[in-house]
């Protein structure tokens, strides 16, 4: 295996969209190959600027993607972009349609998408979807733009994995703007009011600035631009793409940037974390795996002798024990 | 996969599997009409893709069909099975298995049929 993985990490760092490809494929569908990878590509990341696109279902989060790549490639940037759409939570599969927006970018190899579902993880986005950040990233893509589905109110993944969020939003939402206040809203490094081909669009901009000077600025200097764009005519995108490398150059000259990727990185490892403890505990047979012992103990819980409480927290330090080293 | 290539616009077929391969587990990218078999081949090497399914009720899948066996061949993607679906007469079947196909799906077949095919050729193919 050790071959294949140094063979597939090589070819990805060397941009071959082919490796990229099934790279990804390796990471979304987890396991020891995929950390293996991982592990490899890891040092090469850190590059891209990762740019996370969140808004409700329909507001345009592909066309924007779309557009957006398209100024990008202008400014001679490559691109990589990972779609999300939603799992059926009756099969477990999905129909990914994000793509029907960005066809014609796919004869650009200076553009690679990707479709991923959500096999059931909650926060808006897939489960690996950092590491298939890191793939691009490693791959060389210089920007990423990473869609979520389409989120209503605390599906806020994506600030998690993207050094800038923008927060799509459409004309004629009108209370909602209200409704949406406590939500994702707060997470937008930048907003952006998409069909502004259409009536209301005026309004809607004017209400987010209003509310923008109501909410407490949660960094000290950076007051999130709302912007009104239409992605579908493609008219207001290279300003918006002015606002993306404007808040990338703030975050790094205030030492923000500093600061956010390590409470990325901390997410990140926790999140880990969980899913190992979890991905340990969830066996059918993670308390049988344990021995007599644990039999005894269970028996205890049972007699009331020791509190299913203590029990687990003996269970964690124990799983702790048998965890190497990093 | 499920694309549709050139200027058929018979997407209600296409529609059909996406939906019932979704609703047998599958993750289905579907590409939406007219895209170019270049678009359809680059797409599906960037998804990786265990199945590129062609649909087409046009009339013109021995122009199109060969193209894209082609691309896929240039693009390496040798382990992505091509399996073509819609209206075609019985006599052009052995014609695109012979060109690469490793399956060309008919009208009328029952939805659930056509997860079932998916499903036993993807199983039959070695694991990546
Ligand atoms: C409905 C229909 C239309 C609708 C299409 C609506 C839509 N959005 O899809 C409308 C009215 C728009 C239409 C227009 C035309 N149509 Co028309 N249409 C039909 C019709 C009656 C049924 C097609 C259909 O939807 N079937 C139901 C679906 C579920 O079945 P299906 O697509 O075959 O899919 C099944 C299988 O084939 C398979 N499958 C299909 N794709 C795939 C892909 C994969 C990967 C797999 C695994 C399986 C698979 O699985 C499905 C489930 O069993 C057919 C006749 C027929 N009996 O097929 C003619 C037919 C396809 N049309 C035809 C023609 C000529 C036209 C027009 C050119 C007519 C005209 N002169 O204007 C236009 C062309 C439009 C265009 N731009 O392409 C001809 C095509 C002739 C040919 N192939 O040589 C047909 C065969 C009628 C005929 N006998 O002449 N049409
Ligand atoms: N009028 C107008 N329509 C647009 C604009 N941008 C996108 N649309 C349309 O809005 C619809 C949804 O666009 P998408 O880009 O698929 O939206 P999305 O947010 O990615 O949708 P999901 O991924 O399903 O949540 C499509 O019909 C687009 O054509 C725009 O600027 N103006
Ligand atoms: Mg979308």
């Amino acid at each position: 295996m050790t071959d294949d993985v140094d063979a597939l990490a090589r070819q990805v760092v060397e941009g071959s969209p082919r490796a990229t490809a099934r790279a990804l494929t390796w990471v979304e569908s987890g396991g020891p190959r995929a950390e293996a990878l991982a592990a490899r590509l890891y040092r090469h990341t850190g590059r891209a600027h990762v740019v996370g696109i969140t808004g409700a279902p329909g507001s345009g989060k592909s066309t924007l993607a779309r557009a957006l790549a398209r100024v990008a490639r202008g400014r001679g940037r490559t691109v990589g972009i990972l779609a999300v759409d939603p799992s059926s939570p009756f099969s477990g599969g999905a129909i990914l349609g994000d793509r029907i927006r960005m066809n014609d970018l796919a004869l650009d190899p200076g553009v690679f998408i990707r479709s991923m579902a959500t096999r059931g993880a909650l926060g808006g986005l897939c489960r690996a979807a950092a590491d298939a950040i890191d793939v691009l990233d490693a791959a060389g893509r210089s920007l990423i733009l990473v869609e979520t589905v389409g989120v209503g109110q605390d599906e806020v993944d994506v600030m998690r994995v993207a050094h800038t969020v923008v927060v799509v939003s459409v004309p004629g939402l009108g209370d909602d703007v209200q409704a949406l206040k406590a939500g994702i809203l707060e997470i937008a490094d930048l907003h952006v009011v998409n069909k502004a081909d259409r009536e209301g669009a005026d309004r809607t901009i004017a209400e987010l600035r209003a509310m923008l000077t109501l909410m407490p600025l949660v960094e000290e200097t950076w007051m999130p631009p709302v912007l009104g764009v239409s992605a579908a005519r493609e008219e207001g995108i290279e300003a918006m793409a002015d606002a993306l490398e404007g808040h990338l150059a703030y975050m790094k000259t205030s030492g923000e940037a500093d600061r956010r990727r390590r409470r990325m990185v901390a997410a990140r490892v926790l999140r880990i974390a969980q899913d190992l403890v979890a991905a340990t505990l969830l066996r059918p047979d993670a308390l049988e795996a344990q021995g007599s012992e644990a039999t005894t103990l269970l028996d205890r819980v049972l007699r009331r002798e020791v509190t299913p409480h203590a029990y687990a927290r003996a269970l964690l330090t124990r799983m702790g024990e048998r965890t190497p080293d990093v | 996969m499920i694309a549709k290539v050139g200027l058929d616009g018979h997407d209600r077929g296409a529609k059909v599997v996406a939906r019932s391969l979704r609703d047998a587990g599958m993750d289905v990218v579907y590409t939406g009409l007219h895209r170019t078999p270049e678009e359809v081949v680059a797409a599906a090497v960037q998804e990786d893709v265990d199945v590129l399914g062609v649909s087409l009720l046009s009339g013109a899948h021995l122009t199109l069909i060969p193209r894209v066996v082609e691309l896929m061949r240039e693009a390496h993607a040798g382990d992505m099975l091509l399996v073509v679906g819609g209206v075609i007469p019985d006599e052009d079947v052995p014609v695109l298995t012979a060109m690469g196909a490793a399956d060309v799906i008919l009208q009328d077949t029952p939805p659930e049929a056509v997860a079932r095919r998916v499903r036993e050729l993807v199983a039959a193919r070695q694991p990546r």
